[in-house]
């Protein structure tokens, strides 16, 4: 029973009395908090993927058959994509990054409840539940714009300087993202029909963000109806990937919305759900524990 | 309810072995409610349905203004039953629960622990998750991945350290945990019944492990209600009952007042009688060591001690047992004889159980009523208590019975055909 023991034998550092103020979302200094954000999000990466016989490939097997399929059936029996050169290629660019938000928003739900032992039993920063559940979508989503990416290219889609843009409309993305995942993990705590919830108003996003069918094709969709849909946030994330990554030429937003000032109520609702997010959560986080 | 007299303010505690040492916990006046729905709200229809019908709710007073101070290299215990609160200051003191009112105030870093274990993730190896724990304990990963290999090392766990945990044993697991937690170096540590892990051998080094860090100076909050432990580790202890500090000081003090506060009254289950004239102060079993211990092995001596505090004068007093089994069913009855001449005893004398049995039990579980009586008064039983004492018998085969009573039985060869 030699084996030394693991107690570092620093002298005791005299220690000052510090308040305790109990559990919050960001709990432990900030150090603590990125370290485990970015060990929790990697190691879950790793243990999907890599735990897995064809690992990361099943994560693109997802996205490439809804894109089959929906390929299929609006450029061959619908005939909405046919009119488009780049329809293909939209179409692709659109599921990846709704698959992002719908993959890391679904996950987030169930994140604080599922991680229940850490949180009763460990002072935890709770905020680092449902980011680690986004970040680890986000990797995924990484490797699937190379995909993506591969497949612009080799529809011959003439590189942009605006493709150097893209990177904010990610950061767009990535901050509505975690902020509904930040909304309903913590809403799941008291309700449990959020998840049944948000599966159904998921769906609707879909539908309602312009990713099956173009915007600004000759009588297709009514003024109106495009004005309605750019209220949708990530609908005008989506229509300025477009308008950076395949066409210059497609509506930007603002024609969409029929003029800049018609972006407002958009702005303003990713805002709101921004602010929201982080007034409930740290409402909340203190009580999660108890709610449990 | 034990006694208002027993509470005592921490400033009144005299035992101090850290003397003169800085503060490393200090609790002010702790207050700590759980709001009970008596209708559990669970989903957005019946809040929908009824929006404006009244949220009831019934409040719990976990704890109740809790003060105290525990000094920087101080090993603590705090004992209590179940439902007293200690879990709810200990999870407050782990940052876990928000308190109501009051202030919290700890010097050093603590591991954020209350159990064994917790934030292990069971996909991924020992390597990987000694990494992820040690970062929830507040150290950097490259800290904790240059500080893994003695980790493993204590744990006895090289030959599985790429493992899955799922692949782990319970023990295994344990030993993994422990390992982490005392490599983590936290300042202080807050533990929830942890001491009994692992073999014999890892246990041993367990306790060494405490040694260390009481030399080191580290601060120990330890929450059981295995009062051998207490009395065992800790310089200092503290009882708490319904979320208020019945009594804090020595450990063998804490002890008795815990189990005082065990026997009288609050239990529905302990049917106490006639206290008016006297009370049971404390029964508990020893070894042979003279230690309080909760289990018996097989065969080995029941020694039954205890306490006695008379409240009315009386020439003598009598004692007697019944011991039953799990099922309540009567293994026998035994006690003090019948002399005549008591000794002739006052109020606030006090008389001392000591009753050794030889033990015959098979393995399990077992219970001792417990009857005293004045004496000579053979009317009424003036004090009688219920399962004054429950205790294991443990070790060897399991067996049909309660008793192997002493026999001879052998078996000759009569005759060959």
């Amino acid at each position: 029973m030699s084996a030394p023991s693991p107690i570092a034998q620093s002298a005791p550092a005299p220690a000052e009395l510090r308040e305790v103020h109990g559990p919050s979302a960001l709990g432990g200094g900030p150090r603590r908090f990125f370290d485990l954000l970015w060990l929790m999000s990697a190691t879950e990466f790793k243990r999907v993927y890599f735990g897995t016989v064809f690992g990361y490939l099943w994560s693109l097997v997802r996205p490439l058959m809804l894109f089959g399929v929906l390929l299929f059936v609006f450029t061959q029996v619908f005939k909405v994509g046919s009119s488009l050169h780049n329809y293909p290629v939209l179409l692709l660019l659109g599921i990846v990054q709704y698959t992002f938000f719908q993959e890391a928003t679904t996950s987030a739900v169930t994140s604080v409840v599922g991680q229940e032992g850490v949180v009763r039993k460990t002072q935890f920063p709770r905020l680092v539940i449902p980011l680690a559940t986004v970040l680890t979508a986000f990797f995924n989503f990484c490797l699937n714009l190379v995909v993506v990416f591969a497949f612009i290219l080799a529809w011959g889609v003439e590189p942009m300087w605006t493709w150097l843009l893209f990177p904010v409309a990610v950061a767009a993305l990535f901050v509505l993202t975690a902020a509904v995942s930040m909304i309903l993990s913590v809403l799941f705590v008291r309700f449990r029909d959020v998840a049944i919830i948000w599966t159904v108003l998921a769906q609707v996003l879909f539908y309602a963000t312009p990713i099956l069918y173009p915007l600004g094709l000759e009588d297709f969709l009514s003024e109106t109806v495009e004005n309605l849909l750019m209220l949708n946030p990530l609908a005008v994330i989506f229509e300025q990937v477009r308008v950076w990554m395949l066409e210059s030429s497609a509506p930007s937003p603002a024609e969409a919305a029929g003029g800049a000032l018609h972006l407002l109520p958009a702005l303003a609702i990713y805002v709101g759900v921004c602010a929201f997010a982080v007034w409930i959560f740290n409402r909340e986080a203190p009580r999660v524990a108890e709610e449990l | 309810m034990a006694s208002e007299e027993t509470v005592l303010e921490p400033s009144r505690v005299q035992s101090d072995p850290a003397g003169g040492s800085r503060p490393a916990i200090v609790v002010e006046d702790l207050h700590k409610s759980f709001r009970i729905p008596t209708n559990r709200v669970d989903s957005l229809k019946e809040r929908a349905v009824r929006p404006f019908a009244p949220r009831e709710y019934r409040e719990l007073h976990a704890l109740d203004g809790v003060s105290f101070e525990i000094r920087q290299g101080e090993f603590f215990g705090i004992v209590g039953r179940n439902g007293s609160g200690k879990s709810t200051l200990l999870k407050l003191l782990a940052s876990i629960y928000r308190a109501d009112g009051g202030r919290i105030r700890i010097a050093g870093r603590l591991a954020p622990f209350i159990e064994l274990g917790v934030g292990f993730n069971h996909d991924l190896t020992a390597r990987e998750n000694v990494v992820l724990n040690g970062v929830m304990m507040g150290l950097t990963p490259a800290e904790m991945r240059r500080r893994l290999d003695p980790v493993i090392e204590f744990a006895e766990l090289e030959d599985f350290a790429d493992l899955k945990l799922k692949n782990y044993s319970s023990g295994m697991l344990v030993r993994l945990a422990f390992a982490v937690m005392m490599e983590a170096d936290a300042d202080v540590l807050l533990i929830d019944e942890v001491l009994a892990v692992g073999d014999a051998a890892f246990q041993q080094k367990c306790a060494d492990a405490f040694h260390e860090m009481k030399a080191a100076g580290k601060t120990i909050v330890l929450v059981t209600h295995d009062m051998a432990t207490v009395e065992q580790y800790c310089h200092r202890a503290m009882l708490i009952a319904d979320g208020r500090i019945q009594h804090i000081g020595e450990p063998g003090e804490v002890g008795r007042e815990y189990l005082r506060l065990n026997f009288e009254g609050g239990d529905a289950s302990k049917l106490t009688s006639g206290t008016k004239d006297l009370r049971l102060d404390g029964l508990w079993l020893e070894n042979a060591a003279g230690e309080r211990v909760e289990n018996l092995e097989r065969g080995e001596e029941l020694v039954i001690r205890g306490s006695l505090e008379v409240l009315r004068e009386t020439p003598g007093v009598r004692v007697g047992f019944t011991l039953i089994d799990e099922n309540g069913h009567g293994v026998f009855q035994f006690g003090t004889g019948t002399d005549e001449d008591g000794p002739g005893l006052g109020p606030g004398d006090r008389v001392a159980i000591d009753s050794r049995v030889e033990n015959l039990l098979t393995p399990g579980r077992y219970f001792l009523h417990f009857g005293a009586q004045r004496y000579p008064d053979p009317k009424a039983t003036v004090l009688h208590v219920e399962r004054a004492l429950g205790f294991h018998v443990f070790g060897g085969a399991p067996s049909q019975g309660v008793v192997e009573l002493p026999h001879a039985t052998e078996l000759e060869v009569e005759g060959r055909g």
